[in-house]
This record gives C-alpha cells, sequence and structure tokens, in this order.
C-alpha cells in the first residue's frame, strides 16, 4: 500500500479506536490489528502526531498499581474522522469508474 | 531476553535521537508489556512479541524524518535534472544543427506552397497582361491597315481573357486548397507536441 495513503488510514484508525471510550495503547493495537499491520513503534508515532495535531490528548491513570497512558479524543479528531468519510465516499465514487467494465473485459 | 534487559537494550539502541523521544518510547514498551504480561503473557513472550530491537530501530528511524523522506523522493529527480543539463549543454552542436536544419526544411516546404500559389498567379496576371496587350497590339495593327494581323492580335486577346477567367478560379481553388492543407499541417504537427509533452 502507498506510504502515505496508509499512514492517512492508520491515522484515521487509531482515532476510531479512540473515538468511543479513552483507551490505551495496547487495546488499540489490539483493536485494529484484525483490520491493519500496525507495529508498536508505529503506535507510538501516530499517537504523538495525533497528540502534536491536537487530535486527541493523552492523560495517566493509575491501573492496577502501576501508571497507564490513557487517549482521549478531541473534536479535531472526530472531525477528521467525519472529513475522512467524507473523502472516502469520492474515493468509492472514483473506484467505481476506476473499475468500470472491469467484468465486461476479456 | 526480559522485560528490563529488553528495555535497556533499546535505550542503547536509541541513543542519538532526542532523549524525550526515547524516554517516551520506553514508557511507551514498558507499559505495552505490562499489558501483555497483565493479559496472561510470559515476560519472555511479550518481548517477542514486540519483533526484534533491530526491527524496533529500523521503524523508528522510518517514521522520524517525515521530511527527510520528502526531500529524499524529491532528491532522485533532481540529480536526473542535473544529468540531463549536463547532456543538454554537452550535445548542443548535435541537437542545435539538427534542429536548425529541421526548422529550414519546414520554412522550404512552406516557401514552395506559398510559391506555388504565386505562380498560378503570377499566370493569371500574365494571361490578362497578354490580353490587354493583344487589344492594344490589335488596334494598333488594324489602325495601320493590317487588318488580318489585327484580327488575329484580338482574337488571341480574347483567347487570353477566356484562359484567365480559367485561370482566376483555378488559382483561387489552388490557394484554398494549399492553405487548407497548410493548417491541417500545422494542427498535425501540434498535436505530435501536445502528446509528446503528455507523455
Amino acid at each position: 500500500m502507498d506510504v502515505q495513503l496508509k499512514r492517512g488510514l492508520l491515522d484515521v484508525s487509531v482515532l476510531s479506536a479512540i473515538k468511543n471510550e479513552d483507551t490505551y495503547g495496547y487495546k488499540i493495537i489490539k483493536d485494529i490489528k484484525p483490520y491493519i499491520e500496525l507495529s508498536e513503534s508505529t503506535l507510538y508515532t501516530i499517537l504523538k502526531r495525533l497528540e502534536n495535531t491536537k487530535m486527541l490528548t493523552v492523560y495517566s491513570s493509575e491501573h492496577d498499581g502501576r501508571l497507564r497512558k490513557y487517549y482521549h479524543i478531541t473534536d479535531g479528531g472526530i472531525k477528521r474522522i467525519e472529513e475522512f468519510k467524507n473523502e472516502w465516499k469520492e474515493v468509492m465514487a472514483i473506484y467505481k469508474f476506476v473499475t468500470k467494465g472491469d467484468d465486461t473485459r476479456e | 531476553m526480559n522485560k528490563q534487559e529488553f528495555l535497556e537494550r533499546l535505550r542503547a539502541s536509541l541513543n542519538g535521537l532526542p532523549s524525550d523521544d526515547i524516554e517516551g518510547r520506553i514508557a511507551f514498551y514498558n507499559e505495552m508489556l505490562d499489558d501483555k504480561i497483565e493479559e496472561g503473557m510470559s515476560e519472555q513472550e511479550a518481548v517477542k512479541s514486540v519483533g526484534s530491537i533491530e526491527k524496533i530501530v529500523i521503524d523508528i528511524v522510518d517514521d522520524i524524518p517525515l521530511a527527510k523522506i520528502a526531500k529524499e523522493r524529491i532528491k532522485p529527480k533532481k540529480r536526473l535534472i542535473a544529468w540531463e543539463i549536463t547532456l543538454i549543454v554537452l550535445g548542443f552542436p548535435i541537437w542545435f544543427s539538427l534542429l536548425a536544419a529541421l526548422f529550414a526544411v519546414a520554412i522550404s516546404l512552406y516557401a514552395v506552397l506559398w510559391c506555388v500559389i504565386i505562380c498560378l498567379w503570377a499566370v493569371f496576371v500574365s494571361f490578362i497582361a497578354c490580353a490587354l496587350g493583344g487589344i492594344f497590339a490589335g488596334v494598333i495593327f488594324a489602325a495601320e491597315g493590317n487588318l488580318p494581323t489585327g484580327a488575329a492580335m484580338l482574337g488571341a486577346s480574347l483567347v487570353c481573357i477566356g484562359l484567365s477567367v480559367f485561370m482566376f478560379f483555378g488559382a483561387k481553388a489552388a490557394t484554398k486548397g494549399i492553405l487548407i492543407l497548410t493548417k491541417r499541417l500545422a494542427l498535425k504537427l501540434k498535436a505530435c507536441f501536445i502528446k509528446r509533452e503528455e507523455a
């Protein structure tokens, strides 16, 4: 997959993973794994980037006697997901156009 | 390899990166491994599951310089352009003379087409001149008393007038045809260049 495309998809996937509830790194990895390949180091980079662009905020919370970082989506992050959905509609329209007539050709 | 060993080795491997980035990543892996162990993995299994340190370092280095990647992507193109410029400069004597020759051929072809047009109109003009001259000569011959010669001259001038009428329409049609032809040729030439640019 194209690097830029994958980067964008991963950003939105991570945002979607924290959309409904604040969650932590390992949970994000587990949730995304069935859909897209994501290594721990890549996730760190993505979380850092999303934090820097104010798509999410980070806070530490005690869990089982240790601190765990939780990620909370911001309005900007929710907006990004919505943008992605709209962009993807265009992409799907283009996909339809690109594959038009594929099954009728020999 | 247990967790502590892994984290120490990772820290050593990341030496050279910004220190807050290193600390952030170490803390991230620490938490990740704790979560995996909590889920029931042994320390060894957990460490194994995050992959080799070499792979992690490659990933991290790969991720960090986003701007560098962009630069890297532009570089080969730049190099190619420099290379092309060298070629263009070195090849100047060849491509310039070829281009000049091509240009000359094109101009001469164009000139030839116009020559045809000019020739046709010249013939038309000469027919009219002959007709006028014939009338003039015929009148003079007749006035001098040489009637047969005068009549022949007038007759010849009438023939010239008749031919000039044909010539006029012929030359007009030929001019039109040639102009349309040159236009089409120019269009085709343009199409060639546009296609080459697109490719």
